[in-house]
This record gives C-alpha cells, sequence and structure tokens, in this order.
C-alpha cells in the first residue's frame, strides 16, 4: 500500500497552530501583566482618580490621564469621520464604477499609501500640511461659529491629527473594503440590475448590506491603527496635557506622550504613570474590540449579509 | 511515529547548529569597544569625538543617545560602562548609588521668537519677563512691560504662543532651572524639571521640532539650543544676566558663564551654571555630565573609557567648537583628573594615573 508509507503531517501541522494560538495569548497575557506589574505604584497612588484627574504634573509628581484619554478618542473620532466615508465612497468607485485601467491604478496608488512609514506622514504633517492649515484652512473654518474653531491658527493641533490620521487609515479601510465588494456575487447584483434597479440602489441595498460585516471590520482596523498611533500624531497635535473645545488648540494622545517623555522618565512614580498610560491605552483598545464584535453580532442578526 | 521522532531530531538538530553559528558572530566581532548611554544633547560631539578616537586609538564607542534617564537606568542596571545625563544628579542619590559624576562639555540654550518687525538680537529681555511670558503673565508682545525695556523697538499688537518642548529634556530641565532661579512665582507654581506643567503654549519634539513650530508661528517665543538657533538662523533674544547686562548668545558668553563657577566647592560636581555672575556671562547655560562606578570590576574597561574621556579633554576642544559646544576650562579638567585619581578605583587600586 503506497498510502501506508507516507508520512501523516496533520498531528504536526495540528501542534503547530495550536502553539501559535497558545503564543499569541501568552503574549497578550504577558503584555497585560507587565503593565499591570509597572504600573503599581502609580496605581497605589493615585487609584481611579487617575482616569479623571486632567494635570500632568512632572516636578510635583501629580499624573493624570484624562487629557490624554480624550487626546485620543477626539483625533480618532476626527480621523473615522473623514476617512470612514472617504474610504467607502473610493471603495465603491473603484469597484462599480472606474473603467478596469483606472481602478487598477488608483489601486496601485492608495495601496502605496498604506505603505508609506508613519514617521514620514508625521513630517509631511509637520513641514507642509500644517503650513497649509493654518494659513489655508483653519481662517475658513473660523468663520464657523461655536467653540470648536476658535483660538490662533497655528495649523498644529487636534484638528490637523485628526486629518492626518484619517489620511493614514484611509488606504486601509479603502484597501478592505474594495475587497469586499469585489466578493458580493454578480449574480446577486445582476438580479437586482435585472429587477431595474439603478446603479444607487444597486449599492444601497444589495452591495453594502451583502458585505456589512467586512466594512465594519475594515473600520475597525482603521481605528485600531489610528488609536495607537504615536509619531505621526507627536509631530502635529501640539503636545499640551489640556482638554480644549476647540479643535484648533494642542492636545494630546496617549501614544504621543509615552514617545515624548518615556526616554526622560527616571523618577518612579513618573515611570510608573507612563506605563499605567499605556495599561490605559491597553484596556481601552480591548474595549473597542468587544464593542467591535458586540455590533457585527447585532448587525448579523438584523442585516442578514453573506460575508 | 519513529519516522515523525526521526523528523522532529533533525529539525532540533538544524536549530541548535544555527543558534550555536548565531552565539559566535559576536565573541568574533569583540575587539576593543566601550559602551555608553544617555543624554541626546551633547550626542552629536560625542559621536564625532568617538569617530576621531578611532583612529587614533582603535578603540569604538558605542554610544546610545536614549535620554538621561534611560542612561541612568542603564548605568544602575550595569548594563553600560558609563552613562551620560544633561541634568546633574544630587550627591546624596551618586553616593547612594556608587556613582561618580563629571561635567564633559557645555552649552548654552537660547530663548528665540518670531515676531514681526524684530530681527535677532533686538528684543531684550529680563529673567523675570521671560518666566512671566512663559507663565502666561504677559499675553501680547505689546505689553507695557516689554515695551518698557525695549524703548524704540515696534513691538506688534499680537497674541505671545509659548512653544516648549514636549519631550522630557535636559535643555528643559536647564531652561526651567534658571526661570525657578530668577522668578519666585515660576519656582512656587511650576518648578524645575526635564518636563514640567506648562500654563500656555504647545510643545514641539525635540530641538527641531520647537525651531520649526517658532518659524510656523507669528509672535511665537521658543527655546532652543543654541546649535538649532544658529542653524536655523533663529532669532535669539537678548538676555539681562546677573550682573545686569544685557548679553547675546555666544561662545565667548557660554565660557564665561562657565569661568565664574566655583567647581572647587561644589560637591560630586554638583554644578548648574544658570544665572552664574560675571558681566558677560550668557544666564542660561549648562553642562552635561558623565556617570561612572567608582567601584570598578574590569579595571582594563573603565580605563579604556578614562583614556577616551582623557582623551576628548585634551583634543575634543576644537570639534566641540566646530559644533557650536563649549569644551570645558583646562582648570575643571586638572580637577576631574585628580578625582578620577581618587575615587575611581578597582580592588581597592586606583585605575587612573
Amino acid at each position: 500500500m503506497q498510502t501506508h508509507r507516507r508520512f501523516d503531517w496533520d498531528p504536526v501541522f495540528h501542534v503547530l497552530t495550536l502553539g501559535g494560538g497558545l503564543v499569541l495569548m501568552l503574549v497578550v497575557g504577558a503584555i497585560f501583566w507587565e503593565l499591570w506589574q509597572g504600573s503599581q505604584l502609580s496605581l497605589e497612588k493615585f487609584g481611579w482618580s487617575f482616569l479623571v484627574t486632567e494635570t500632568w504634573d512632572p516636578v510635583s509628581e501629580t499624573f493624570g490621564a484624562a487629557s490624554t484619554i480624550y487626546g485620543t478618542l477626539v483625533s480618532t473620532l476626527i480621523a473615522m469621520l473623514i476617512a470612514v466615508p472617504l474610504s467607502l465612497a473610493i471603495a465603491l468607485f473603484l469597484v462599480e464604477l472606474a473603467p478596469p485601467r483606472v481602478s487598477a491604478l488608483v489601486g496601485g496608488g492608495i495601496e502605496l499609501l498604506a505603505a508609506i512609514p508613519s514617521i514620514i506622514y508625521g513630517m509631511w504633517g509637520l513641514f507642509v500640511f500644517a503650513p497649509f492649515m493654518s494659513e489655508t484652512v483653519q481662517p475658513l473654518l473660523a468663520h464657523i461659529p461655536g467653540p470648536f474653531f476658535t483660538g490662533t491658527p497655528m495649523g498644529i493641533g487636534m484638528l490637523s491629527a485628526g486629518f492626518i490620521l484619517a489620511l493614514m487609515i484611509l488606504p486601509f479601510i479603502t484597501a478592505v473594503t474594495r475587497d469586499i465588494f469585489r466578493m458580493v456575487p454578480a449574480v446577486v447584483k445582476e438580479s437586482a440590475y435585472g429587477m431595474g434597479s439603478t446603479t444607487w440602489e444597486v449599492t444601497r441595498k444589495v452591495t453594502i448590506p451583502y458585505g456589512i460585516q467586512g466594512i465594519i471590520g475594515a473600520c475597525f482596523l482603521g481605528l485600531g491603527r489610528a488609536i495607537g498611533e504615536t509619531m505621526a500624531v507627536t509631530f502635529v497635535i501640539g503636545n499640551r496635557h489640556e482638554i480644549s473645545a476647540s479643535l484648533f488648540a494642542a492636545g494630546n494622545s496617549i501614544a504621543s506622550t509615552l514617545a515624548n517623555e518615556f526616554t526622560e522618565a527616571s523618577e518612579d512614580l513618573y515611570l510608573s504613570s507612563l506605563v499605567e498610560l499605556g495599561l490605559v491605552l491597553f484596556g481601552l483598545t480591548l474595549l473597542l474590540q468587544i464593542l467591535a464584535q458586540w455590533w457585527l453580532k447585532r448587525t448579523r442578526r438584523k442585516m442578514g449579509g453573506g460575508l | 511515529m519513529k519516522q515523525m521522532l526521526q523528523q522532529c531530531k533533525r529539525i532540533l538538530l538544524i536549530a541548535l547548529a544555527l543558534t550555536l553559528a548565531v552565539g559566535a558572530v559576536p565573541a568574533l566581532a569583540k575587539s576593543r569597544t566601550i559602551n555608553g548611554a544617555g543624554a541626546t544633547f551633547p550626542f552629536p560631539v560625542y559621536s564625532q569625538w568617538a569617530y576621531q578616537y578611532y583612529r587614533v586609538a582603535k578603540v569604538r564607542l558605542n554610544y546610545q543617545s536614549i535620554g538621561s534617564g534611560g542612561g541612568i537606568r542603564q548605568i544602575k542596571a550595569k548594563t553600560v560602562d558609563f552613562g551620560a545625563s544633561d541634568a546633574p544628579l544630587k550627591p546624596a542619590d551618586l553616593e547612594a548609588a556608587g556613582l561618580l559624576q563629571f561635567p564633559m562639555i557645555m552649552g548654552g540654550v537660547v530663548p528665540v521668537v518670531n515676531v514681526p518687525g524684530i530681527s535677532a538680537g533686538q528684543l531684550k529681555l529680563s529673567g523675570q519677563l521671560l518666566a512671566d511670558i512663559f507663565q502666561g503673565k504677559i499675553s501680547k508682545w505689546n505689553d507695557a512691560r516689554i515695551r518698557a525695556d525695549n524703548q524704540g523697538l515696534a513691538l506688534p499688537d499680537q497674541a505671545i504662543t509659548v512653544v516648549h518642548r514636549s519631550d522630557g529634556s535636559g535643555t528643559t530641565w536647564i531652561f526651567t532651572n534658571y526661570l525657578t532661579k530668577v522668578s519666585s512665582s515660576w519656582a512656587k507654581e511650576i518648578g524645575n524639571n526635564k518636563a514640567v506643567n506648562w500654563p500656555v503654549g504647545v510643545g514641539g519634539k525635540g530641538n527641531e521640532g520647537v525651531a520649526s513650530y517658532v518659524q510656523r508661528v507669528k509672535g511665537s517665543i521658543g527655546y532652543v539650543e543654541y546649535a538649532y538657533a544658529l542653524q536655523n538662523k533663529m532669532n535669539h533674544v537678548l538676555l539681562k544676566n546677573s550682573d545686569g547686562n544685557y548679553v547675546a548668545p555666544t561662545s565667548e558668553t557660554f565660557q564665561a558663564a562657565a569661568a565664574g563657577a566655583d567647581w572647587a566647592n561644589a560637591k560630586g560636581y554638583y554644578m548648574v551654571l544658570t544665572n552664574q555672575p560675571g558681566e558677560n556671562s550668557w544666564p542660561i547655560t549648562g553642562a552635561s555630565f558623565i556617570l561612572m562606578y567608582k567601584n570598578q570590576v574590569k579595571p582594563e574597561t573603565a580605563r579604556a573609557v578614562l583614556s577616551f574621556f582623557d582623551w576628548c579633554y585634551k583634543n575634543g576642544g576644537e570639534i566641540a567648537n566646530n559644533l557650536d559646544y563649549v569644551p570645558m576650562p583646562a582648570k575643571v579638567v586638572d580637577m576631574v583628573e585628580a578625582t578620577w585619581r581618587q575615587e575611581i578605583k578597582a580592588s581597592g587600586k586606583p585605575v587612573w594615573k
């Protein structure tokens, strides 16, 4: 019998994949444990008030994460508000409307954007985008009444950080949603067209509902990247530990605070507070993941969807 | 099953061979290398010195400019032969860790402005005024108090934007040390550290970040290392020193500040060169320090490190000057080398002769 002599790879494969899965869990657990251990000092000293205190004073060693949590969430929110509709529009254009040659060209360009290192986005943001913001965009926005667009138009601040982040996550969301739209079976779309639907109707009632779970997944991929982005944000956010309603004002995010202050933090409590910031970011990401899972389940129940 | 075991054995053997091969590489490359880590501020001059020193002495310096905080942690963990810090450690801390500290190089911090109609060296500020601007107490360039010291300058009716460092840095330490000395309200409310709770303004990352923010935002004032102010052709201000003279930031005024300092009576070389007396002293001058263990386990390595520093003190002046740093005065060098002889020992015997 020929088959008798063949080496059975299945158990090896099983052990390998199982090992991979276990290592992943182990790494996540170890990261959490290290962060937890490292932030003991700060946890003991500040307790829960760490999350709501705005002061960040290395001299008197009073630390609070409120301004950085706020900055992380707001800059990410701005980025998502800009990037999600834009990416969906681009992906739909590439799949449904663009001639194949244009689609290939634009698609290539978008993948290229995804490959640019974040420090380049930061430098470009500081030297090219910030002057453009301060001279052109912000003076225009300043006409809008309300507290969001007040203050000196410096070109640096929460709004600029949000824009740069949007630009950074755009290619990720676009690339994934494009692939999802492509996977919608032609038969389904053609039947809708056959019933006399317009392109807009097919998009709205067939393509998007079919791929909704994948689209939400793509958005959370972008969100995950935006929330932890470090260098590009550090360059343009203005790095100020203060909560301000104005989007022109400088702010701070957790990741950029870590990048800024970790190297020179020689006092134990200071270092411990920075590690606790890391723990907060870890928790925040976890929370968002849970939220994403819950939302996915809900949409699956409500809208069905094939992916 | 037997075959599977054999396969596993083969994989293990290959893995073992690879590990051994990788392990052997560092052993081969281990010629003479001294390791240091710490301050970023003196990094350009240390790396130039290391480059030149390798040509004459064939000793390599591996210096990681990871920041003073990291440098202090690494020397305490004994992973490097020396640490480097921009802010001096207090004598008590040195004593507790068994470390010796000595100054290696000096530099100056320069307030720079971007005010329409005002060019380099025109605006005169006293320390108190500078502190009040950075504290947000003075918010317009045409404030009566700024005008009083600058008769004849056309100061615009423009808001002041303060630009500071966002990252922890020795530059901020020196700058806030000066403000603490000249302003009691700064000392009480903000204080002196490598990062502080800035009451106003925006933070730029690194000297280059501050420099580009200041160049960008009209009506801004920031502080950078002297070299950055020169290289970016930024508009510096004149500062009133403790003798009451307005001075410009130059090598001469930095050296004047160092010359007036009383190193002999500074225990553990804990000396901050801000607000030094002397008619030409630039008030925001600072030194960068080296940290080494007093008790050395490997005397050859310690000797190699000290030989490098000795060479830098004696032959590195020109390189330092070219990079807009200020070398230590000969008098101080003699004192430091005398300290090496007395304090750095390996099994009870002095390492440096």
